[in-house]
């Protein structure tokens, strides 16, 4: 079974998915990460897989990818160091980036090493859902990788359905039309929005991400949806030189600040 | 004026064969969609042409001239007609295009405009037709462009425009292109963007390509009467992007007769890793939400590119040009910086016309090629050059020696 789907069948509410850039602040760092992030609560990881061009990330994402490419991560070296991680963690492990590198890989030989490496999921926002239908779909399903979708407040109730149909392990609702990291605490709008979404009965868990940074946002998203995923919050925190890379103080304050 | 072309038509999915598409993340979906369901119906409509026309005529300055160049078509042995988008509002082709997305934009009841600009061409025709619209508009441009083009950023500030430098990257028109896209996400509702050429996700190549085809149109007429031919044995054109190349091309796709060359910018060289010549060194890939050649490393990296002209600093090249050069039906010829400071100076001694750096590469295929006699050739003057005279001042002395 996937690992994606055993979680949530077992714990349906309060996870937290955090995102990383892999190779930020070094390419040494990436497994460190996984297994400090799982000692403090992590229920999911999302490797960022780091990419030139990054239009959908705002600028702490953006850096961080910008410093792990000079530090010379490449796909290769990302599936190298995730190599051993199935002997160490059980938790969820999810890639994320973006389609180019994916392709200039091999799609097929990236799923494919994907799952031999342990990998549940695989984020890309930039695959359009008509080409994940007609070219990758099968793929995915018979290296038991889950495709893992974005929606926004933008997004119809009839093209959510769609998406949901296709998704597999959890969907990931865009708090607000934005980049990443952009937006300062939730309004009404927000709240209307995540209501919508629980309104629509949908099969995957909801994964509410963009935006979360404190316990109040993330508790208004516990409130509202599976979990949270929290990125730029996150790697703006990040201490290089800490030796559990500031992680332990983050994910403390993050899950027990009054 | 807006035109049909059924040969190398985009397929309903938005592909040139297998370039095109909308490689976009979910936070564009619902702008690209209203793009990609509207742009064919609001572009026929009687109101949207009447506009379009009249502003192309009595705002821009068209139709542009095609004056037969006869110092040039002496000294090459063939005719030589340069098509002079250089003299439309503004100095290039770009306003073609901003016009008629404004027009659009007004439609769609959008109230706010971004753009990103390489060399400031862009920027600028989009800062006027902002102004004439009286939009707010923003615009995105490398920090690198932002010095080596400062007349036309002083330009779009007078025009009331605000220029955002991109500081990411390489800091040059990729890079502005990544922010423009960003701020469309962070504004899904109001905003409309002008993409500056043939490139972005679908409906864009398409709908760039169809605005600037009033340049072959007008061509096929002034040929007609000058030459009694509307066609040319030749049209050549700059490719950045590709927008005044698929302007140019336009009309002529479908008949073989004509031949098609683009000149890419091959910087200092395609084997010297300072180039933007996208078709010779890229490998197929997806840039800005379009499935394209690609400079790019092997682990799928965008590749800085290099040209002197920041007009064709683009490491991407819009889906149509990657698949007339797959199908073979366009010609695409690399022209280094030198060969462009060259012609420029060329032009500019022997005819009286500064073209822009970027037109500069298009002019270089003349002495590159043997020409027949009888040939009747079309470059396309995608540009003047007033915005490069640092660069060209910065070449005087070796050409004044000469
Ligand atoms: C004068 C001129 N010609 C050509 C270009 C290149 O663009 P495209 O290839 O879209 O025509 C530019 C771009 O800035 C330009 O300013």
């Amino acid at each position: 079974m996937n690992r994606l789907e055993a979680h949530f069948t077992n714990k349906p509410k309060r996870n937290l998915a955090i995102y990383f850039s892999a190779g930020y602040p070094s390419i040494e760092s990436i497994e460190p990460i996984i297994l400090t992030l799982e000692q403090n609560g992590a229920d999911i990881i999302e490797i960022g897989m780091a990419f030139s061009d990054p239009l959908a990330d705002g600028p702490v994402i953006q850096n961080s990818g910008t410093l792990a490419l000079a530090n010379g991560i490449t796909t290769v070296k990302i599936f190298n160091e995730l190599s051993t991680i199935r002997q160490k963690t059980d938790l969820p492990l999810v890639l994320m980036g973006y389609l180019n590198p994916v392709l200039q890989f091999g799609f097929e030989e990236f799923l494919k090493q994907a799952s031999l490496t342990g990998i549940d999921g695989l984020i890309l926002p930039d695959l359009p859902l008509e080409i994940f239908e007609r070219d990758y779909k099968t793929l995915y399903e018979f290296y038991n990788i889950f495709p893992i979708f974005l929606i926004t407040p933008q997004t119809p109730d009839d093209r959510i359905h769609h998406i949901d149909k296709l998704s597999k392990g959890f969907i990931y609702a865009v708090s607000s039309s934005s980049t990443t990291g952009s937006s300062e605490g939730f309004s009404l709008s927000h709240i209307r929005y995540f209501e919508r979404l629980q309104s629509l009965n949908l099969s995957n868990p909801l994964m509410i991400g963009f935006g979360i940074s404190n316990q109040k946002t993330l508790e208004t998203v516990f409130d509202n949806a599976s979990g949270a995923i929290i990125g730029s919050a996150f790697i703006k925190n990040l201490q290089p030189s800490a030796k559990d890379y500031g992680i332990t103080q983050f994910m403390n304050q993050l899950l027990n600040e009054q | 004026m807006i035109s049909e072309n059924k040969l190398f038509e985009v397929s309903e999915d938005g592909f040139y064969g297998e370039f095109g598409g909308a490689f976009i993340p979910e936070m564009l979906y619902a702008n690209v969609k209203q793009l990609q369901t509207q742009y064919l119906d609001i572009l026929s409509l009687t109101s949207f042409k009447n506009a379009y026309d009249n502003l192309l005529r009595d705002y821009v300055g068209r139709p542009t001239p095609l004056y037969e160049a006869l110092n040039l078509s002496k000294k090459y042995g063939a005719r030589v007609f340069l098509k002079r988008e250089d003299l439309n509002h503004t100095g290039a082709h770009k306003i073609n295009n901003t016009v008629g997305q404004v027009l659009l934009a007004k439609h769609l009841g959008k109230k706010r405009i971004i753009a990103e600009t390489g060399a400031g061409q862009h920027g600028v025709a989009t800062a006027t037709v902002c102004a004439l619209m009286q939009l707010e508009c923003v615009v995105y441009m490398g920090a690198v462009d932002i010095i080596r083009q400062a007349p036309n950023v002083a330009r779009m500030k007078m025009l009331g425009a605000k220029v955002v430098p991109a500081v990411s990257g390489s800091r040059t028109l990729k890079d502005a292109t990544n922010e423009a896209i960003r701020d469309w996400i962070n504004h899904p509702e109001d905003t409309h963007y002008i993409i500056g050429s043939v490139v972005g996700p679908h409906p864009y190549p398409d709908l760039v390509a169809r605005l600037q085809a009033v340049i072959s149109e007008e061509i096929m007429q002034q040929l007609k009467t000058q030459t009694g031919s509307a066609d040319p044995d030749y049209v050549i054109a700059c490719v950045g992007g590709g927008s005044n190349a698929a302007g140019a091309f336009y009309h002529f796709l479908h008949n073989e007769k004509v031949q098609l060359i683009g000149a890419e910018a091959a910087g200092e060289g395609i084997e010297s890793g300072k180039t933007a010549a996208s078709l010779v060194v890229g490998k197929r890939g997806v840039i800005h939400g379009c499935m394209t050649s690609l400079m790019q490393t092997a682990d799928g990296q965008i590749v800085e590119p290099h040209s002197i002209s920041a007009g064709l600093d683009y490491p991407g090249i819009g889906p149509l040009h990657a698949h007339l050069f797959q199908t073979g039906r366009a010609l695409y010829n690399s022209i280094t910086d030198q060969e462009a400071l060259d012609a420029a100076f060329e032009l500019a001694k022997m005819e009286g016309i500064i073209p822009a750096l970027e037109s500069a590469h298009a002019l270089a295929v003349l002495p590159k090629r043997h020409w027949k006699k009888e040939d009747v050739i079309v470059v396309n003057l995608s540009g003047r050059g007033d915005k490069d005279l640092d660069t060209y001042m910065k070449n005087l002395p070796s050409y004044e020696q000469a």
